[in-house]
């Protein structure tokens, strides 16, 4: 299969999860992903190790992230690797950074200088919380642009304190926008032949992420999230939405008429306004369902298709054939015959999953190729 | 803002058959991308979302939801069943450049409108579907909403503490992920489109999403012999990362901590127990202890006693906000990220705007919801 972006290169500057992020998807999809990254330590993220996990001299996160990448060690503050830098930036379509404000302007390598090299380039920026006002120059970093956009009142309940969502929610999700940005830019670019910059900043995508709940909240006279008090899953959604534990694990029923739930569990007095009297109802659910095993619920539930599921871990996700059939799973390899398990593009196109075994580059495993390709050396 | 710039996807008309959130979520953001989105709705009750109250709280006699994901989009209303209605829905296919639903597998070749049907009357045609889990296996029937992918994807074990049992994400993260994914795939195949002419047929599915939204934590998995996510014992923020990753409680309020070195933020908060940890191995193997001195530590101040002196030595910390002490600030406002917009009746609500800027400028569209078939005669007078 041709992949969609086949004959596209991309030069990534950015470091972490954010744009790297984007630069997965679109070296999914087809494109070409060359790292530019800095001799000797080169992206940050390669010694940024989660659960002190490495894969020779890299971290586990780093392979996750950046498989199917090549990578340019380049130093940006030699004029002589800035010039090669150019020169690839000529052959380039699409370039991406996270630096702070100002980095780029002061290597040379900021938008204006680089459409008169490349005028239909696609210039994406990722910041923390956009390029002016008071936390320009704050960090960044995925907690903190969660903690500050309001988030963490949505998960866990009534009494208990602000609740992080367990994973780099908004690192992901400012990639996701990057990539739609730069993608629609393609679009237009295929088109007109114009360049543009893209610029998105992971406050931002925090608060596109909370659109449904924030455009409530802005029309009913400003009220925060109320948490359930127990089995909380959703901060404005009524009973019964919720996880639920049974006697040997838990259950999660989504949303559904109550009558008909209390009728084919047997849980009289399930009655109430789903929404105002939801407390009352998810503890006396909570109790009536603590009593039975998961299974005995779904094989009542399911055939009446009232909205539920078990809850699992990775094992029990993993042995099952709703998951095998996916075939999610892929092994990345490196020249060296390291090798890594990880996830593959979420996306098929034209009936085909996308696989790709290329593992994450050694710094600066590119360079003499591009010698060649780019610089007649 | 300069009036003159164009959007990326203008001259792009999308026909959206997908209703509830996953597939309109997409939708939206090919629209505020400039692409002309057109819903297509049944009579009567149109799209389910219409009706899904959240709180108790409506706009225009609709559910604020309903309003937050469909403005800036078109409706037009027709009868699937009745084959009039049909012939007019294959002539505007035949003029549309993406076509998009979530229905469960086989309904649209039921209803004719399968990707083979549609490629017969459109060939560069990008169909885009949404699907719970795949259109094989076991779950292929199995409802595809949000808490249930959650539930079954194993990412309940990842939010809150060790001992809390399964925690969801307290929004529709599921189908988030997939309706941006969906996004992703359709603007990637209509850059191929721009070179080779080609159609494409674009398929997500919600479980597959949130796994790739899980690549980290699986990687880890599978890297590590199979053990499961473990959250630390308090203050978990995310169940890979070392202490002191996490929200604390101070005498007064909240404050988070991003990663950072554990005896320098002894030194900075004045805890001389965090100074017994100088080997940042430990920062990890050890954490739950690490942040249960620091939680303790924490709450013998107010935040404003802890921040300033971890701010100034660029510790990445911040202070926990709500809605109400977001939009109030400075910071936030900066960003001009909200705007208010106007339904054809008149009404008007405020909401937000598109996070992705393009040439410095954040495009505004005032137009809200559609009502069902509101633009039925301007979009035959248009299109057929």
């Amino acid at each position: 299969m041709k992949l969609p972006l086949e004959g596209l290169t991309v030069l990534e500057f950015s470091q972490y999860l954010a744009g790297p992020y984007a630069g997965l998807r679109l070296a999914d999809l087809g494109a070409r992903v060359i790292k530019v990254e800095r001799p000797g330590k080169g992206d940050a993220c390669r010694q940024l190790a989660t659960k002190n996990l490495y894969v020779e001299d890299d971290s586990l996160v780093f392979h996750t992230i950046n498989r199917n990448k090549e990578s340019f060690a380049a130093n940006l503050k030699d004029p002589a690797d800035v010039e090669k830098v150019k020169q690839l930036i000529a052959t380039a379509d699409v370039m991406t950074h996270n630096f702070r404000p100002g980095v780029m302007e002061k290597i040379g390598l900021d938008y204006d200088t680089v459409k008169a090299i490349q005028p239909g380039i696609i210039y994406g920026t990722v910041t923390g919380y956009g390029k002016v006002g008071p936390w320009k120059d704050k960090p960044g970093q995925d907690l903190l642009a969660q903690s500050m956009s309001g988030l963490t009142w949505l998960t866990g309940t009534a009494d208990g304190p602000p609740v992080p969502f367990g994973m780099a929610t908004a690192d992901m999700l400012c990639g996701t926008h990057l990539a739609q940005g730069i993608l629609a830019a393609l679009v237009q670019k295929g088109r007109t032949g114009q360049g543009t910059t893209v610029e998105v900043s992971l406050l931002e995508s925090m608060i596109d992420f909370q659109f449904e709940v924030l455009t409530t909240h802005l029309n009913d006279g400003g009220r925060l999230p109320q948490r359930a008090k127990v089995t909380n899953a959703h901060a404005y959604l009524g009973a019964p939405y919720g996880i639920y534990p049974t006697a040997d694990g838990h259950i999660a029923i989504a949303m559904g008429c109550l009558q008909n739930l209390g009728k084919l569990i047997g849980c009289e007095g399930l009655v109430g306004d789903a929404f105002a009297e939801r407390d009352v109802l998810q503890e006396k659910l909570a109790a009536h369902l603590g009593a039975q095993r998961t299974q005995h619920w779904l094989d009542i539930l399911e055939p009446a298709d009232y909205w539920c599921a078990d809850v699992f871990n990775y094992a029990r996700l993993m042995e099952h054939a709703g998951y095998k059939t996916l075939e999610m799973d892929q092994l990345v390899k490196r020249p060296s015959g390291a090798t890594v398990k990880t996830t593959r593009c979420p996306i098929r196109i034209d009936g085909e999953r996308i696989f790709s075994d290329r593992a994450a580059p050694v710094l600066g495993e590119a360079n003499e190729r591009l010698e060649k390709e780019v610089f007649n050396g | 803002m300069d009036k003159k710039t164009s959007l990326p996807l203008e001259g792009i008309t999308v026909l959206d058959f997908s209703q509830f959130l996953s597939g309109p979520s997409a939708s939206l953001r090919l629209a505020d991308l400039g692409a002309r989105v057109i819903k297509v709705e049944r009579p009567g009750t149109g799209d389910i979302c219409r009706q899904l109250y959240v709180s108790n709280t409506e706009i225009d006699g609709e559910s604020t939801v309903f309003h937050a994901i469909n403005r800036n989009k078109q409706s037009y209303c027709a009868d699937l069943k009745n084959e009039a209605d049909c012939t007019k829905i294959r002539e505007l296919i035949a003029k549309a450049d993406v076509v998009m639903h979530n229905f469960r597998p086989t309904v649209m070749q039921r209803l004719g409108f399968d990707y083979d049907s549609v490629k017969a009357i459109n060939p560069s045609m990008i169909y885009g579907c949404i699907t719970g889990y795949g259109n094989e296996g076991p779950w292929k029937h199995k409802p595809g909403q949000d808490l249930l992918v959650q539930s079954l994807s194993g990412l309940t074990a990842l939010s809150g503490n060790a001992g809390d049992g399964p925690v969801p994400m307290g929004l529709a993260i599921v189908d988030i992920f997939a309706g941006a994914h969906l996004c992703q795939g359709v603007l990637a195949a209509l850059v191929r489109r721009g070179i080779s002419g080609e159609g494409a047929l674009v398929e997500v599915s919600m479980l597959e999403s949130i796994l790739d939204f899980q690549f980290e934590p699986l990687t880890v998995h599978w890297q590590d012999g199979g053990q499961e996510v473990e959250r630390t014992k308090s203050n978990n923020a995310h169940p890979l990362v070392g202490a002191p990753y996490g929200i604390y409680e101070t005498k007064d309020s909240f404050l988070a901590l991003a990663m950072g070195s554990i005896p320098q933020l002894g030194e900075l908060l004045g805890c001389p127990a965090l100074l017994e940890y100088p080997d940042p191995a430990t920062w990890y193997s050890q954490r739950d202890a690490i942040k249960a001195i620091i939680a303790e530590h924490l709450l013998t101040g107010p935040t404003s006693q802890w921040l300033p002196a971890l701010e100034a030595a660029d510790i990445w910390c911040a202070q926990i906000l709500d809605w109400n002490d977001l939009l109030n600030h400075e910071g936030f406002k900066v960003l001009d990220m909200l705007q208010t917009v106007e339904r054809g009746s008149g009404v008007s609500y405020g909401t937000t705007r598109v996070p992705i800027k393009f040439g410095g400028v954040r495009e505004q569209s005032a137009i809200g919801s559609p009502a069902i078939g509101e633009h039925n005669e301007q979009i035959e007078q248009d299109l057929l």
